[in-house]
């Protein structure tokens, strides 16, 4: 079945069995980690450095760390847009979360869709959004991919298979559930995709439309970012289960727990939970254990997060972690990646350039474009 | 031409429009086997499968939300609320996804939610409502509320072909009261299957092309446009304007008060969002005063809205105050001595528009 996994022989083997008898059953697809968290508890980073084993060509892997490495830099170039009062609105980071977007939105196939959260800015790279269509969002130009209309990561292209999200969170779970449906009425060999965060898991639209996406078995996967904060609200204070992956039961549907900072294993179970989906095999709910290592957004210092967790997960950073993985085993050199950091800071610059070169909405465009005609 | 009721007018147009557009589909609780619980979509399951008539749990979010999703992809999703009382269970939905989507990022969002409102049936509190005033505020909806057998079947049509998301509010009160002429059901040929060559989904600039409307024509052979009202009764003296089962009550009280010298003009607004300004202002231009007459609680009303553009922009026309007769702001009670004097009704109106005459 999974042309990738994560070469885990145990891990492969549940996630097949998965597929034969079904549901309910909560899968790690890394060994239990020997830091047992409370009840509630924010995640806490893998024990081991090393990443999961791929099926990925060097050349598959090489194009993961320049999705990642992208994510990072242009949110870094959007912060400095943001301190120079570039940007418009808030500014959303999903630094120390690359791995989980990009791992997840690269198991897609052309035709599948994604209905992406403000966090996954790198599942939108993927899918080909170029920088200077966020860079133009985030700064309300009137060549942005909204004309103006609206802010940040929130825009959608069905051509590129995205969905524009809305800021309630559950209630792409539903859209995407409907996307599912339609797809599989007009007989299009489509998966639909989309994200949550651990407080999003306690909306009313999340339970509605998993267990909507359960009983009508139709192919979406959704992925749960445990990142350990809802804004300032810890995962103690959202729920008193320690794995969302657990939730799954509930619906009858297949759970997983991946680490959500091991771009290879993220992958992995996407493409199993995807295949799974294409094959008539209903919903996944996947839990990816991760870390926001910023605020909620740029204005927040994060200081009720402790120190010392950030320390434990930035020895963890997915992109960091990823370079000693394609270093050690002898995918890049060094200098390799730094070029693949040059080029990408060099596409920055001409992106930003072509942003902060495009003018402000018309005013009457406010008045425009409320009906479809 | 056979002759229906409102209700079989809905189910025929439903009908008709799921044979004649492989677009168009069944979300609802108790819609399928069942056949919903006014039959409205009875025998559906067995003609169009259960592929396209699909019984979902009790998640009105989800309902909606799927139907979101499903219409971004060019299907034409119909919603059924069991009664419209419980689309307040998918307010989300509809004002923050459905409603603003085309505005914020070209994406059209085809979809009809359908369902029993009104009261005057004593269903209470949560089987009565009438809430289109919470949905007539947000951008990018429209909102029809038939009043008579020929519009419950142009007006759903119309609003499944239209590129945007309608609220359908079908009266319960007129199900079976009311009965007209309608053109019979279409012979029933083989069904459209679901997958001729779909077109691929399209970026938010050729999003229009997918899903080009076809106009609809009425019983009467006219087209059937959602934001035109109709002019249901010419008058001379006083300009009534109202919608859905009111419609009834405003046609008995201008015979009631024609034997009385009072010549009544009676406008059916058909659909109450967009609102059909011209026409609102045409006959208070003609009679000079003017009462608004909807079974809403009155206060944050459609009828205040209407309203507020007489006053606004027909004033200097007026030879009196705008008058709103609807319900009071209280929660639709049960038993039928309060229900009574809860509704609107002919004595009520006929009281209110003597009171209007007199200035």
């Amino acid at each position: 079945m999974a042309k990738s996994s994560t070469g885990k022989g145990n891990a492969r083997r549940s996630a097949r069995a998965h597929a034969a008898t079904g549901a309910g059953k909560v899968t790690a697809t890394r060994p239990r980690r020997s830091r047992q968290a409370a009840a509630g508890a924010p995640p806490e980073p893998a024990p081991s450095d090393r990443l999961a084993s791929t099926e990925l060509t060097a050349g598959q892997q090489l194009e993961l760390y320049r999705f990642m490495k992208l994510n990072r830099m242009l949110e870094e170039r959007l912060g400095n847009l943001y301190r120079q009062g570039k940007v418009v609105g808030g500014l959303y980071s999903s630094r120390g979360q690359e791995a989980t977007s990009v791992g997840s939105a690269y198991a897609l196939a052309p035709q599948d869709f994604m209905g992406p959260l403000i966090r996954n800015l790198g599942s939108m790279l993927v899918r080909g959004v170029k920088p200077r269509e966020v860079m133009m969002q985030y700064m309300a130009k009137g060549g942005s991919p909204t004309g103006g209309k609206d802010g940040n990561t929130h825009f959608g292209d069905l051509s590129r298979g995205l969905v524009a999200p809305i800021s309630m969170l559950g209630a792409l779970i539903p859209v995407m559930a409907g996307v599912a449906l339609a797809g599989r009425m007009q007989g299009r060999d489509l998966v639909a995709l989309t994200y949550i965060g651990d407080g999003g898991t306690s909306t009313g639209d999340f339970h509605e439309g998993l267990n909507l996406a359960a009983v009508l078995g139709v192919p979406l996967v959704v992925i749960a970012e445990h990142n350990g904060y809802a804004y300032s609200t810890p995962t103690s204070r959202q729920m008193r289960i320690q794995d969302i992956a657990a939730r799954a039961a509930a619906y009858g549907i297949p759970g997983e727990i991946v680490d959500g900072n091991d771009v290879l294993a993220v992958h992995a179970v996407t493409q199993r939970a995807v295949e799974r989906a294409r094959a008539g095999g209903g919903p996944t709910l996947i839990e990816s254990k991760t870390f926001r290592m910023k605020g909620h957004a740029e204005h927040d210092d994060a200081g009720y997060v402790p120190p010392e967790l950030f320390e434990r997960w930035r020895q963890r950073d997915p992109i960091e972690r990823f370079e000693r993985h394609l270093l050690a085993g002898g995918l890049a050199t060094a200098e390799e990646l730094a070029r693949v950091a040059a080029v990408i800071d060099a596409e920055l610059v001409a992106e930003m350039d072509f942003a902060l070169a495009s003018p402000m909405p018309p005013p009457e465009r406010a008045f425009a474009g409320v009906y479809a005609t | 031409m056979s002759v229906v009721t409102y209700l079989e007018a809905i189910r025929q147009a439903l009908w008709e429009e799921m044979e004649s557009d492989p677009r168009v589909f069944l979300l609802g609780q108790d819609v399928g086997t069942y056949g919903g619980p006014f039959r409205v979509t009875a025998g559906m399951l067995d003609r169009f499968g259960p592929e396209r008539v699909i019984d979902t749990p009790i998640s009105e979010s989800a309902m909606v939300g799927a139907a979101i999703g499903a219409a971004m992809l060019g299907m034409r999703p119909v919603v059924e609320m069991q009664f419209i009382d419980f689309i307040s269970c998918a307010f989300n939905q509809i004002i923050n996804f459905a409603g603003p989507n085309h505005y914020r990022w070209g994406q059209q969002v085809p979809l009809v939610i359908r369902g029993p409102a009104g009261g005057n049936v004593h269903g209470s509190a949560f089987h009565s409502q009438n809430p289109e005033s919470y949905f007539q505020h947000t951008p990018g909806l429209k909102i029809v509320a038939p009043a008579t057998v020929a519009d419950a079947y142009g007006l759903l049509k119309a609003a499944i072909r239209d590129p945007n998301p309608v609220l359908y509010f079908e009266h319960k009160y007129l199900y079976r009261r009311i009965k007209a002429e309608l053109p019979p059901t279409r012979p029933a040929g083989a069904v459209q299957p679901v997958r001729p060559d779909w077109p691929e989904p399209q970026g938010p600039e050729g999003a229009e092309s997918v899903a080009g409307a076809a106009a609809v024509t009425g019983s009467d052979g006219e087209p059937v446009i959602l934001g035109k009202a109709r002019l249901a009764r010419a008058g001379r003296d006083l300009s009534v304007i109202t919608y859905g089962a009111m419609l009834h009550v405003a046609m008995e009280a201008a015979e009631r008060l024609a034997a009385e010298g009072i010549d009544l003009e009676v406008l059916d607004l058909r659909t109450v969002k967009p609102l059909d300004e011209e026409a609102i202002l045409a006959t208070v231009r003609k009679t000079n005063r003017v009462l608004v007459l909807t079974e809403e609680q009155l206060s944050g009303s459609v009828a205040g809205e209407v309203a507020a553009r007489i006053a606004e922009r027909g004033f200097a026309w007026l030879d009196g105050p705008v008058h709103r007769l609807c319900c009071p702001d209280t929660p639709v009670p049960y038993s039928p001595t309060l229900e009574e004097a809860y509704l609107p009704n002919v004595d009520k109106l006929a009281a209110r528009v003597r009171e209007l005459a007199s200035y």
